[in-house]
């Protein structure tokens, strides 16, 4: 039984009973919707003569169907517009905020969060939709829930859950030049499989995660449930509160000072025990790549795509299912797949350091012949912040095309998807099968310089010798 | 079909399983992305495995199982491990419920997809891998046995066979309890929810 950890700090902090059938009540400090989960929540509130018990903990944006070629409203989906329509109405109906497009403060819900100040240490954080592991980054427990207890959270703030058990993930050693946080958390997702997770809280500590900046340890929580954990977290430190300072929902003046040591008394303690620990090296990690259908199915870039007798005996089924869908041969190198579609952006690297990265490895570049190349800002914030920097000008010089923020490729919710058998390098988080729009497309998750890396010589390409040698 | 979704006490169901082998079934197969461009859930039981179905059917293979005739009114679904990743998408269990899905038994479950169909009336039973391999090879047998799922005694039986299966006890009282359903349960504490609410540094600016 874990003791002395962050998630049992906050948990204890939380609990607001214990229920009939051995679940606890627990308090969501910070409760955010979008348009696609919460119409039939609001519904199902109204059917049941419930308003919203806390609004001013309800915030709402819209992004999973956002076009991101033109935001004009009305939007030419009749559907889409629907949708936005009703979470408009929701959210007047019920004194709920909503940062909806133009407002400066619109983006991915993941994205938006963070970069408003609203996340912070010691709360907990619910939202449905699954990369809400994302906010753990803070310190915060942070959990994706289905529509019926996005219900629950708008009628009563809270939510019946069972405790999970707290798994330590240390990671030692350093990062390479020309491998991220993406390349970090894709590997200890190959390492541990895609189910170890069920049933923890991961924990991700150690010297590389600490020298990770808040956008990296966002990347890294955000794909904590790839992993199969629901929540992932990182202790708050001087990193944490450095970017939280002057957001605009931070606390401010002499209640600062106040949060800091708060928040400070949450990590977990030097004595905390954890259910179970696992110990990764980040030095030895190369640009990962994946080349199967789910997002533990990578490898090094300078590696092969593995033949089934080097894969476990439980998980060959998926690696033939793989193999066949993929369209891949294995025992050839995933180097050198020629791809269709390069997609910068998600909640997993459509930060301003991601689009970053990506503009390093572009700058000078061309998109290679036939290929479709788009960046997507993960919010209005970031957008421009980008264009501040000349981020959208390199990119268009290189032959990206430059979108309006949203969920875009990550799913198949909006214009934004692949045709057919098209193959496309995708920084977002899922390589699912139809995950990107077409049943039968396909995609190879990597890092947002990889993406680049891809569009500019048309195939996967080992981004670290594009850094060598810029062109 | 009749199709009356999960209410009150639930203590036992029957009927055919349907059965899909294979690990990590993830929620956008078992309910596209385009399908949940709705403000309700009402259209969803068709477009179940919209994709898996139409790849399928086309090929030489036969019917994906959702298709197969003897399996139309089927109320179990029979999988492996880490069945409904990936997505929070309730969409997922309202797809499956809505087809008529009134069980599912696998391996083991995402957790999210789990609680989604806790909060549907859905149990999801977690069985060891020799039993579910045996129960889906007796389900895809030409005769199409019916199965009884009984919560209170925690078993599943077919064709005079009964196998125990292992339900967590306070998920097993919701069920029979009725109590699977909870927001009257939540909203009922609300001194408790005040009185947690209160002492929140960060809702009530005690550190101002
Ligand atoms: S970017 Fe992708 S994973 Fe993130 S919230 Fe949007 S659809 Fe979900």
């Amino acid at each position: 039984m874990s003791a002395g950890t962050l998630y049992d700090k906050v948990w204890q902090l939380h609990r607001v009973a214990e229920l009939a059938d051995g679940a606890t009540q627990l308090f969501i400090g910070l409760h955010l919707i979008h348009e696609v989960t919460s119409p039939q929540a609001f519904a199902a509130i109204r059917e049941l003569g419930l308003g919203v018990r806390h609004p001013e903990r309800t915030v709402a944006t819209v992004d999973h169907i956002v076009p991101t070629s033109s935001q004009a409203r009305p939007f030419s989906d009749p559907l889409a517009e629907a949708m936005l329509a009703t979470l408009e109405r929701n959210c007047s109906e019920n004194g709920i905020t909503l940062h909806g497009l133009g407002s400066g403060r619109q983006g991915i819900v993941h994205v938006i969060a963070p970069e408003l100040g609203l996340t912070q240490p010691g709360m907990t954080v619910a939202c449905g939709d699954s990369h809400t592991s994302t906010h753990g980054a803070f310190g915060a427990i942070a959990f994706g829930i289905g529509t019926s207890q996005v219900r629950d959270v708008l009628a009563c703030q809270s939510l019946a859950m069972a405790k999970l058990k707290v798994r330590r993930i240390w990671v030692d050693g350093a990062l390479q030049p020309g491998v991220y946080a993406k390349d970090l958390v894709l590997h200890i997702i190959r390492q541990m499989g895609v189910q170890k997770g069920v049933g923890y809280a991961h924990e991700f500590a150690g010297p590389a995660i600490a020298a990770l900046c808040m956008e990296e340890r966002m990347t890294i929580c955000n794909m904590a449930i790839e992993g199969g954990a629901r929540c992932g977290y990182v202790n708050p430190d001087a990193t944490t509160f450095s970017y939280l300072k002057n957001r605009e929902y931070a606390p401010k003046g002499e209640a600062w000072g106040k949060a800091v040591a708060w928040w400070s008394a949450l990590a977990s303690s030097s004595d905390a025990v954890f259910d179970d620990e696992v110990l990764i090296d980040a030095s030895s990690i190369a640009p990962t790549v994946t080349w199967g259908i789910t997002p533990g199915q990578g490898i090094g870039v300078d590696e092969m795509i593995p033949q089934l007798d080097q894969i476990p005996t439980a998980e060959r089924p998926l690696a033939e299912e793989a193999y066949r869908y993929m369209d891949l041969k294995p025992g050839s190198a995933i180097a050198g797949v020629a791809v269709d579609v390069c997609f910068i952006g998600s909640c997993t690297n459509g930060r301003i350091s991601d689009l970053r990265a990506a503009a390093a490895v572009a700058k000078g570049g061309k998109v290679a012949a036939g290929i479709k190349a788009f960046v997507v800002p993960g919010s209005e914030q970031v957008a421009k912040e980008a264009e501040a920097e000349g981020l959208d000008q390199l990119f268009r010089a290189a032959g990206f095309e430059w979108r309006e923020p949203g969920c875009s490729m990550c799913l198949a919710m909006n214009p934004d998807r692949l045709e057919g058998r098209e193959i496309s390098a995708s920084s977002s988080n899922r390589n699912f099968k139809g995950r990107q729009g077409s049943a039968t497309g396909r995609t190879l998750l990597m890092s947002p310089a990889m993406v680049a890396a891809a569009a500019i010589t048309g195939c996967v390409s080992d981004v670290r010798k594009m850094l060598n040698n810029p062109n | 079909m009749d199709n009356i979704f999960p209410s009150g006490a639930i203590t036992k169901i029957s009927g055919k399983a349907v059965v899909l082998s294979g690990n990590d079934i993830d929620t956008d197969r078992i309910i596209p992305a385009r399908f949940l461009k709705c403000v309700s859930f009402d259209g969803l039981g068709a477009q179940v495995f919209a994709d898996d179905r139409k790849e399928l059917n086309k090929g030489a293979a036969g019917f994906h199982p959702f298709d197969q005739p003897e399996k139309q009114g089927a109320k179990f679904l029979f999988t492996n491990q880490n069945f409904g990743c990936g997505s929070s998408r309730e969409h997922a269990p309202q797809a499956l419920m809505r087809w008529g899905i009134r069980a599912v038994l696998a391996e083991s479950f995402a957790e999210i997809f789990f609680g989604n169909c806790l909060a549907l009336g859905i149990p999801c039973v977690q069985v060891k891998q020799t039993l579910i391999l045996e129960l889906q090879a007796l389900a895809n047998e030409a005769t199409n046995p019916n199965f009884v799922l009984d919560l209170a005694s925690s078993s599943i039986s077919s064709e005079g066979c009964s196998w125990a299966i292992e339900l967590e006890k306070g998920i097993q009282q919701m069920f029979l309890s009725g109590r699977w359903d909870g927001t009257a349960q939540l909203v009922a504490n609300n001194e408790a929810l005040n009185k947690t609410a209160a002492a929140l540094p960060y809702l009530n600016n005690l550190w101002a």
